[in-house]
């Protein structure tokens, strides 16, 4: 643990804009890591959320203009310096992404990948790294280390190579992995594996964790609160258990209205109609309300804010009464 | 053309399709069972949902039964006749009856043409109706499948993920097919639009009376729109059945852990079943039962013995030892 302040939050971002040739695509993102936390980031494809952390960890390209804040430890990282951010970079926060193979370079030997990162974020070398890095290996389930440090990234399957990405992601030991989509390129089993293994390191080494995926059900197995992401705002967060049993925002129950129950009684579906605004055409008022079933005037006038509707839990919504908790979706006209 | 009623739509009857892999540059030809032998049924009015992980061969099975690849063993019938060899005229006009959507609506869609041109093009090559109604009856089409006519009007990349596919099932009832495999068709497409493309096909099979055969790696989704649902592993058939009983109770311990698997909001603190071990290669097939290796039931018996698919009390099939001896199946009789 290289935690100096206890009191601040892990990470905290506020207010953090992203907008790409002059065209919004993050509307001022609200959002806190605490030690040890799993936060879910979860949305439809152009919401937001892979967007929200490729900024804070200034890792857009440089026609990206970003906005607000966004602290490690109350030491801000928005325009710090390369080499801070170097250091921050797998050192403090690492990032894992959907695809393994495109992460991993296809003609250096697996073992000497990781050892890169070892070499950078803990100044190890020579045989500490080859052991450092079985040890790694093994960690992350990935059976008969020892000759897999040899390996190229060809030689193994998808779910062995998100693996060998997470142990070089773990390499740094940081505090906080902000995984994207981990597992959606993966199988069914294989994504069960990753996951469990996700949430064993959490366990064991008390490193938080920034789930991002499109998959309510992923979400709702791994994280203990969760974000919704709409439009590049977040228009929900709850705690993982009462989010799915009780969603508040429309678009949050709409979603989990679309989904298929695997099990039950089998029911038609109810899909959100028509599709998500493009970000250079958003609607005046709430970004949801053109397909919102519960939209009226008061919707198209003004952006409702992320409110409390509860003990811990949030949602940007006119609808949802912060007296009535946040179950209870009374009409409350403004 | 004239099938009795009581004969099957789609019949694969002991269907193998084997490919030589050379591994390494000067390897030897390693022989590939894609689909070692299965055989299904597809019904009119019906759906028979086919699932599996990369690599089970589920999609060979769906190119095998459109005829695309001809069956090194067994035959494919399609209202009782055989399917011709592919590309020849008589298969050319069975395949007006027979129709594929693809996960990619993108890549299944001309970017030159608009796409109401492109639903009028069967309409053409199978000289359906007159010349001068097509434009009307592609408009009609369009409009089945949701879509206005000036959303015809458009090129694919005008249109939104959703639109495309819908475009693309347009397209494949223009030639009013009996049958429609679907592989992966919804797997592209976000939450709230997956649940508008089911719905719709769920319309369209209740409308038109097709038989569907419904390949795809979600559970949730398949269960949705299948009859009965067939669970590949390493091209073989391993439990086949009615898909609410399927699901609800797996008999094989392979569906069992496809079930636990998969992701769904608020099944957090369920156990779930961490198979270990990954896909097996189908160039080195386990002896036995194939699964045998990351079985969590497996007996001495799985290891050298194949089991073979048959009926259990309940009316499903399996192919397990274990779960015919819970059945209180002695041996197998065949």
């Amino acid at each position: 643990m290289k935690a100096a302040f206890q009191s601040a939050s892990l990470v905290a971002i506020k207010g953090l804009t992203v907008s790409f040739d002059g065209v919004r695509a993050l509307h001022g993102i609200d959002l806190t890591v605490e030690r040890g936390e799993a936060v879910g980031l979860v949305g439809e494809s152009g919401c937001g959320k892979s967007v929200t952390w490729l900024a804070a960890l200034g890792l857009l390209p440089k026609s990206a203009q970003v906005g607000g804040s966004v602290r490690l430890e109350g030491h801000e990282l928005l325009g710090a310096p390369p080499a801070l951010l170097d250091e921050v970079r797998g050192g403090r926060i690492a990032m894992i992404f959907q695809d393994p193979a495109s992460a991993l370079n296809p003609v250096l030997r697996l073992g000497r990948q990781v050892g890169e990162a070892l070499a950078l974020h803990r100044g190890l070398s020579g045989r500490a790294i080859r052991a450092e890095t079985k040890r790694l290996f093994e960690l992350v389930g990935i059976p008969d280390a020892a000759r897999r440090l040899d390996a190229y990234p060809h030689e193994l399957s998808g779910g062995q190579n998100q693996r060998v990405v997470i142990a070089m992601a773990l390499a740094g030991e940081p505090d906080l992995l902000v995984a994207d989509e981990p597992t959606t390129a993966l199988d069914a089993t294989i994504q069960a594996q990753i996951l469990e293994l996700l949430t064993t390191i959490r366990r064991e080494t008390g490193m938080a964790l920034v789930l991002i995926s499109h998959d309510l059900g992923v979400i709702s197995e791994t994280c203990d609160r969760v974000c919704v992401m709409y439009a590049g705002r977040i228009i929900e967060t709850a705690g993982s258990e009462e989010l799915f049993a009780q969603p508040a925002h429309p678009y949050t129950q709409g979603l989990l209205a679309a989904l298929p129950p695997l099990e039950g009684d089998r029911r038609r579906l109810d899909p959100i109609e028509g599709g998500v605004p493009e970000p250079w055409n958003l609607p005046p008022g709430c970004a949801f309300a053109p397909r919102c079933p519960r939209r009226e005037a008061a919707c198209d006038t003004g952006i409702p804010p992320l409110a409390d509707v509860g003990t811990d839990r949030t949602a940007a919504c006119i609808h949802t009464d912060p007296t009535a908790g946040a179950h209870h979706l009374q009409a409350v006209c403004a | 053309m004239s099938a009795a009623m009581d004969t099957p739509l789609l019949q694969a009857r002991g269907v193998a399709r084997r490919y030589a892999m050379r591994q390494g540059l000067l390897g030897r030809a390693v022989e590939i069972r894609a689909v070692d032998g299965i055989t299904l049924t597809v019904e009119r009015g019906r759906t028979l949902g086919l699932v599996g992980e990369s690599g089970s061969g589920k999609s060979t099975a769906g190119r095998l039964a459109l005829g695309f690849e001809t069956p090194d063993d067994g035959d494919v019938l399609f209202n009782g006749e055989a399917v011709p060899r592919p590309r020849t005229l008589a298969w050319r006009q069975m395949r007006a009856r027979m129709q594929m959507i693809y996960q990619d609506p993108l890549g299944a869609l001309d970017r030159r043409l608009q796409v109401a041109d492109q639903v009028r093009e069967p309409l053409d090559i199978h000289r359906l109706g007159d010349a001068k109604d097509r434009d009307a009856m592609a408009r009609a089409l369009l409009q089945s499948v949701g879509l206005r006519a000036d959303q015809g009007e458009r090129y694919p990349h005008e249109l939104s993920g959703g639109q495309r596919q819908r475009a693309v099932i347009a397209r494949a009832l223009a030639t009013k097919p009996d049958l429609l495999v679907c592989d992966e068709p919804v797997s592209a497409l976000d939450v709230s639009i997956q649940a508008q493309v089911i719905n719709l096909l769920v319309d369209i099979q209740q409308e038109l009376g097709l038989g569907m055969l419904f390949i795809s790696h979600d559970l949730k989704v398949v269960r949705q729109v299948s009859h009965r649902v067939a669970v590949m592993y390493l091209g073989r058939i391993i439990e086949e059945g009615d898909a609410d009983l399927l699901l609800a109770s797996p008999a094989h311990p392979y569906t069992e852990a496809l079930v636990s698997a998969s992701p769904a909001p608020g099944r957090r603190a369920r156990p779930r079943i961490i198979l270990s071990g990954y896909p097996p290669n189908p160039a080195a097939r386990p002896a036995g039962c194939a699964f045998h290796p990351r079985c969590h039931a497996v007996q001495a018996r799985c290891r050298v013995e194949s089991p073979v698919l048959l009926p259990l009390p309940d009316g499903r099939l399996a192919a397990c030892h274990v779960a015919h001896d819970q059945a209180g199946h002695p041996k197998a009789v065949h």
